[in-house]
């Protein structure tokens, strides 16, 4: 009896260790899945950080810019750059042909020619003079700098010809090729040009639908969870209400889009590819979410506080204002948050209603035009260059970076304003 | 209390059916409660004593399923009448739960609130004076005048519940009804808070629900005893103690069940 009961406990202990073995297994996978996922984005993408620069000695050649002896600024801004930049990048090899002085002007992004204007500009004594000028390198010469361009292809499989790649390291072995921090990947806006590339439409087109998402989805939700939570009689049609909201929570987003698609643009007419109408569908999303979040935080509040504030002669609506919301906000707060974090990785619905067009100048306002961050990494990762390769893992960089950020402030709500009850 | 002889009824409940959904909780519950008295409720878990004292400020309300038939006058008004605003009612019936419930903000505004929502002060200093009444009343304000602007969460529990009496009387209401207001306590503040229920007599009619009929037997003048949603026998505390007419309620004082 005595050995029976031994050998039970035995067997009792193994299971738990056996069960504790399976829980650590499965976290490290789960951790391992992320570790590599974490460290491929990362590995494609933090070069994208960086900007290859070719330093170019330009000759700013009054006559060949057709300039008087005494330009003013106007004069400056009409005159004509084309010339004076082809001709410094045509002489980095004084023995070029026709041919090879293209390629050259190839070597440089096509904005090269608006990079020695500012030089000009910045500095009008320099007319006459020799300075050398930073010129963004083309996408592919920047790729090669950074080591992700396969050298050892066939020329005729290879967007740099050796030509190219000659004078390149000419370049390089002179140190007139610099690598320095990508400023105008947060500046610009999108380009077909992956060295001009940047995220600055799609990040402001995302900040812009999620403030209408919030300002729509907020009060409505938060309106509705107060109202089914603390004033709607219990009957069949509160809970038909209440089913269907779990419901729209599981409906995926594409319907969303369609609707908006179907809805906002061919009844309402409201401006197509814009953050508005990308905001207003997207609440439509969110809105169950932080009515269900709102009515978890306001259920969580005790009743014997309700029936506190209820006993001291305060009515419904003063017990609900003075006390039930204020309690549940940390709660509706955070899962606000977090649906607007889903909201802002959401793809399909945007894309659907347009915000997936080219879009090269930043939004000043939900009424304009704009792409959204993660519609500018399925837009990227579509497109052919190589250049888009790493622009597509920091966009998912900048993505992450968002969203962490947002979670982090909701786990700081929610750890701040919570009250302890007794 | 007896004003010459005769015995100031404040409460009268007349035929008081309360039913859950289908299940009927109380039967036919009449029982006069005097004004300036502390009344008892006394019985076994489940017999209806709390479900009964709800019925006297409308708490039951709160319940959806929750129906309440017959009469209860106070004041020979029918609270239970559509007429009867619930508001004032509550204003008037103040109520001490069983577990301390203070509002998760200061003790401050804890006590300052019902009088805030009733428009009872017109000023800070008139609200101040209130609050250190009620406070004092409650026996609380020795130990927390210094931090009045502190959470009335941090208080210990026996101080919490103080706490909560003072809120209740701060609207100066005509009943306290309170619905086992030491069974969460320990015996030196379950003390504390007996004597504080015979101070507050003398201002307000007291109903309470007990569990301990020690307690019944000590801070009570009368006292009702429920069985099985029903009320078996009510009198005056000495009576039902000493010499019960019925059984069960002989049987329940003696500790034979319950």
């Amino acid at each position: 009896m005595n050995k029976n009961k031994e050998q039970l406990l035995n067997k009792r202990y193994k299971a738990e260790q056996r069960f504790r073995l399976y829980g650590l297994s499965a976290i490290f996978m789960a951790l391992l899945f992320l570790t590599i996922f974490i460290f491929k984005i990362f590995s494609t993408g933090y070069s994208a950080f960086q900007k290859t620069w070719l330093i170019v000695p330009v000759t700013f050649d009054a006559e060949l810019m057709m300039l008087d002896r005494n330009p003013s600024k106007e004069d400056l801004q009409d005159a004509d750059y084309y010339d004076i930049a082809l001709k410094s990048m045509a002489d980095l090899d004084p023995n070029a042909n026709e041919d090879q002085e293209n390629e050259l002007k190839r070597m440089v992004s096509y904005f090269f020619e608006k990079e020695i204007k500012n030089e000009l500009l910045n500095d009008p004594s320099l007319i006459g003079k020799t300075k050398e000028v930073y010129l963004t390198a083309s996408d592919d010469l920047d790729q090669v700098f950074k080591g992700n361009y396969p050298r050892d292809l066939p020329e005729d499989q290879r967007r740099v010809s050796d030509y190219q790649l000659k004078i390149f390291d000419q370049l390089v072995a002179n140190g007139k090729v610099e690598s320095k921090f990508n400023i105008s990947f947060f500046t610009n806006a999108d380009s077909r040009e992956a060295e001009l590339a940047g995220i600055a439409s799609s990040f402001m087109g995302s900040i812009f639908s999620i403030l209408v998402c919030l300002m729509i989805a907020f009060p409505v939700a938060v309106l509705a969870a107060i109202y089914l939570e603390e004033f709607a009689p219990k009957n069949r049609f509160t809970d038909f209400i209440e089913v269907n909201i779990n419901n729209l929570a599981a409906v995926p987003s594409i319907v969303f889009g369609l609707l908006g698609l179907g809805v906002l643009l061919a009844i309402f007419q409201l401006p197509r590819s814009t953050p508005l109408v990308g905001g207003i569908t997207l609440s439509l999303m969110t809105l169950p979410t932080i009515i269900i979040a709102a009515r978890a935080s306001l259920k969580a509040v005790p009743p014997s506080i309700r029936e506190a504030a209820l006993a001291m002669g305060a009515s419904r609506m003063q017990t609900t204002m003075h006390h039930t919301v204020p309690l549940s906000m940390p709660g509706t707060l955070s899962g606000t948050i977090i649906g607007l974090a889903q909201a802002l990785g959401e793809t399909a619905p945007l894309i659907l209603i347009g915000m997936v067009a080219f879009v090269n100048t930043i939004p000043g306002s939900p009424m304009d035009p704009a792409a959204s961050l993660p519609v500018q990494i399925y837009i990227w990762a579509e497109s052919a260059e190589r250049g888009f390769v790493e622009k597509v893992s920091a966009c998912i960089m900048v993505l992450l970076g968002f969203l962490i950020t947002m979670n982090l402030f909701a786990q700081i709500i929610r750890h701040k304003f919570e009250k302890k009850w007794s | 209390m007896r004003k010459n002889g005769v015995k100031m009824i404040k409460i009268k409940a007349k035929d008081v059916d309360v039913f859950y959904g289908k299940k009927q909780a109380l039967f036919n519950i009449s029982l006069d409660i005097e004004e300036n008295q502390v009344t008892a409720l006394i019985g076994p878990s489940g017999c209806g004593k709390s479900t009964f004292l709800r019925c006297l400020n409308r708490m039951n309300d709160v319940i959806d399923i929750c129906s309440v038939k017959g009469e209860i006058l106070i004041n020979d008004f029918n609270i239970n009448d559509k007429s009867c605003d619930v508001v004032r009612l509550r204003e008037k019936i103040g109520m001490v739960f069983q577990k301390p419930n203070p509002f998760p903000k200061t003790l401050y505004e804890n006590v300052s609130y019902g009088p805030t929502i009733h428009g009872m002060a017109q000023s800070k200093q008139e609200m101040d004076e209130i609050v250190e009444t009620s406070l004092k009343k409650a026996a609380l304000w020795e130990e927390v005048k210094d931090r009045l602007h502190e959470p009335g969460t941090g208080l210990s529990g026996g101080q919490q519940q103080r706490l909560c009496i003072a809120r209740a009387i701060s609207v100066r209401p005509e009943v306290i009804l309170m619905d086992e207001p030491c069974s969460a306590l320990d015996p030196i503040a379950t003390a504390q808070i007996e004597e504080l229920i015979d101070e507050l007599k003398k201002e307000h009619t007291i109903i309470i629900v007990t569990h301990s009929m020690a307690q019944a037997a000590r801070v009570s003048q009368n006292t009702g005893f429920f069985h099985l949603g029903q009320l078996i026998e009510h009198g005056s505390t000495d009576k039902i103690f000493k010499n019960p007419d019925n059984t069960k309620t002989q049987d329940y004082i003696t500790g034979r069940f319950g």
